[in-house]
């Protein structure tokens, strides 16, 4: 089945992979291994889980303006997420989506996002696609 | 939001990498705050400076910019260590590189490079109702509530990328209706000292959260206490202004309509030394003073403190200011008997992220409950709260 969702543009592109999702805020800065891009937190729900190549599916981030560096650096290093949906953005998370050009969009009109399914972000269109 | 065909030019990269990074970052955060257009700052205070946080991600994206240059006057957050004596302080050669090269960028970038979080004390002062991006949550606070300047809590980068466009995007603070007093605090108990101001704003930080304080009964004497009362107030919550009843210079203008009001007492005074955090009664192996960046004034009261005292042995006495602060504070005399004593000064740098536990430091005492605060967490040592006369005499012998 294909779902079409309409979303808000946050940072252009497009970017596609398996929908990793994440119950709870994300702190980029402490919860996200810099060098690996494996979840480090233990108290995350995620905790041993890499966002690397996955399109990522949260709420929003939370916790220092650094996030915003750490995402960058992930980029860098090919271990950043192909692209992120945010139930609501927030200048952490978006800032280093625009600075490590990273598709995103946030405000889903629908949330049927589950871990593993297959996701399309065209986020120049502010679409995105959930092939399940 | 509605930008104008200049500043779509550069949003397309039509004047380079840099120039269109920063103007992404300011449009994506308009979009998210609901912005309606960009406007003019004269100023910018940039976060985003120690290597402790920033790491070798953030040189790189520093490093990514070097096509462009800042456009209005900025400065920077304080660093991790002294710029010039960090082998005093016992930093590794390694980690003094790394930033050293991080100040050197923004140099390249323009931004001068002054690590305060005091700007207002050395030539930064924007002028009642200018539109500036600033970070650091005090030095915001300060700016808003006492200059009247107007400023959101900006990030590092996007108080980079406003340096940059010299532009930010209009939402919160700097509009009219945002700097309404939203809760009326009515202080019943006379504040004597600066760390009195500190701790009553961490309270009310604390129980507020966010929202902007309207001050009743209060009769500061001094802009220092003012930047205490600030420096408190951003650290417990979100606080970015605040408004003194026949003090500050939109107090006149703040109340609109029935809001909630709080009592602020002698009771709840105690309860920010004692319980909120530990007084100032056990032995301490350093004291450190300057959260928010002494001024010449705390100086003047440091200096007459230590006037034929002796720092103990096996203690540290540390005070941390700007650099055009300390140089003034040499020529009025107030270092030699600091030095004297046995204090140290540091320039362009903050306590909370000095490597403390690696210089073998456990138990601090501060006279600041912004430094009791950051100082636990992000030094993790044990840390205790007083006025700066207990903290002082902590550690000296007369």
């Amino acid at each position: 089945m294909r779902t079409i969702i309409k979303c808000r543009r946050i940072s252009g592109g497009y970017g596609e992979g398996y929908a990793l999702v994440s119950p709870e805020p994300i702190s980029f800065f402490g919860q996200i291994d810099r060098a690996t891009g494996v979840v480090c937190d233990e108290k995350h729900p995620l905790y041993g889980e890499s966002i690397a190549g996955k399109v990522l599916v949260f709420h929003s981030g939370r916790g220092s303006t650094v996030g915003s560096y750490v995402i960058y650096g992930l980029a860098k290093r090919g271990k950043a997420p192909s692209a992120m949906i945010c139930m609501e953005a927030e200048p952490i998370v978006a800032v280093g989506a625009v600075i490590a050009g990273i598709p995103m969009v946030d405000r889903p009109e629908k949330n049927v996002f589950r871990n593993g399914v297959f996701v399309k972000v065209y986020a120049d269109r502010g679409l995105v696609e959930v092939l399940d | 939001m509605h930008l104008t065909s200049e500043e779509e030019r550069i949003l397309k990269g039509e004047e380079g990498y840099g120039r269109q990074k920063a103007m992404e970052i300011l449009t994506v955060l308009g979009d998210i705050y609901g912005a309606e257009r960009l406007i003019p700052i004269s100023s910018a205070q940039i976060a985003g400076v120690s290597y402790t946080s920033l790491g070798d991600e953030g040189i790189e994206w520093l490093e990514s910019l070097q096509d462009c240059r800042v456009t209005v006057p900025a400065m920077l957050n304080p660093a991790s260590i002294d710029l010039e004596n960090w082998r005093e302080m016992g930093i590794s050669y390694d980690y003094a590189c790394k930033q050293l090269k991080i100040i050197d960028l923004y140099r390249q970038l323009g931004v001068k490079p002054v690590c305060s979080c005091t700007p207002y004390l050395v030539g930064l002062v924007p002028r009642f109702g200018e539109h500036i991006a600033w970070s650091e949550s005090s030095a915001v606070c300060y700016a808003n509530s006492v200059l009247g300047a107007r400023t959101n809590r900006e990030g590092g980068p996007s108080a980079l990328a406003s340096a940059i466009v010299g532009k930010t995007p209009e939402y919160g603070y700097h509009l009219d209706e945002q700097r309404r007093a939203t809760i009326l605090i009515d202080v019943n108990v006379k504040l004597e000292t600066l760390s009195d101001y500190s701790a009553m704003g961490y309270w009310v930080g604390k129980i507020v959260s966010s929202g902007v304080p309207y001050f009743r009964g209060l009769k500061p004497r001094l802009n220092e206490e003012l930047k205490a009362l600030g420096a408190g107030l951003g650290t417990a919550g979100s606080i970015a202004l605040y408004h003194v009843e026949n003090v500050t210079p939109e107090y006149h203008r703040a109340l609109n309509g029935q809001i909630e009001k709080l009592n602020f007492t002698d009771k709840d005074l105690r309860e920010v030394y004692c319980d909120y955090f530990k007084p100032v009664d056990e032995p301490v192996d350093l004291v450190a003073l300057g959260c928010p960046h002494m001024s010449l004034m705390e100086f003047e009261e440091a200096a007459k403190l230590l006037k034929n005292r002796r720092v103990k042995k096996g203690c540290k006495l540390w005070l941390f200011t700007s650099i055009a602060v300390k140089s003034l504070a040499e020529k009025c005399g107030f270092l030699d008997i600091i030095r004297r004593a046995g204090g140290e000064v540091y320039v362009d740098c903050c306590m909370a992220l000095a490597p403390l536990r690696s210089l073998g430091v456990e138990n601090v005492a501060v006279d600041s409950a912004k430094a009791a605060f950051y100082t636990h967490l992000l030094a993790h040592v044990n840390v205790f709260f007083g006025n700066i006369k207990s903290c002082i005499y902590a550690i000296t012998e007369g």
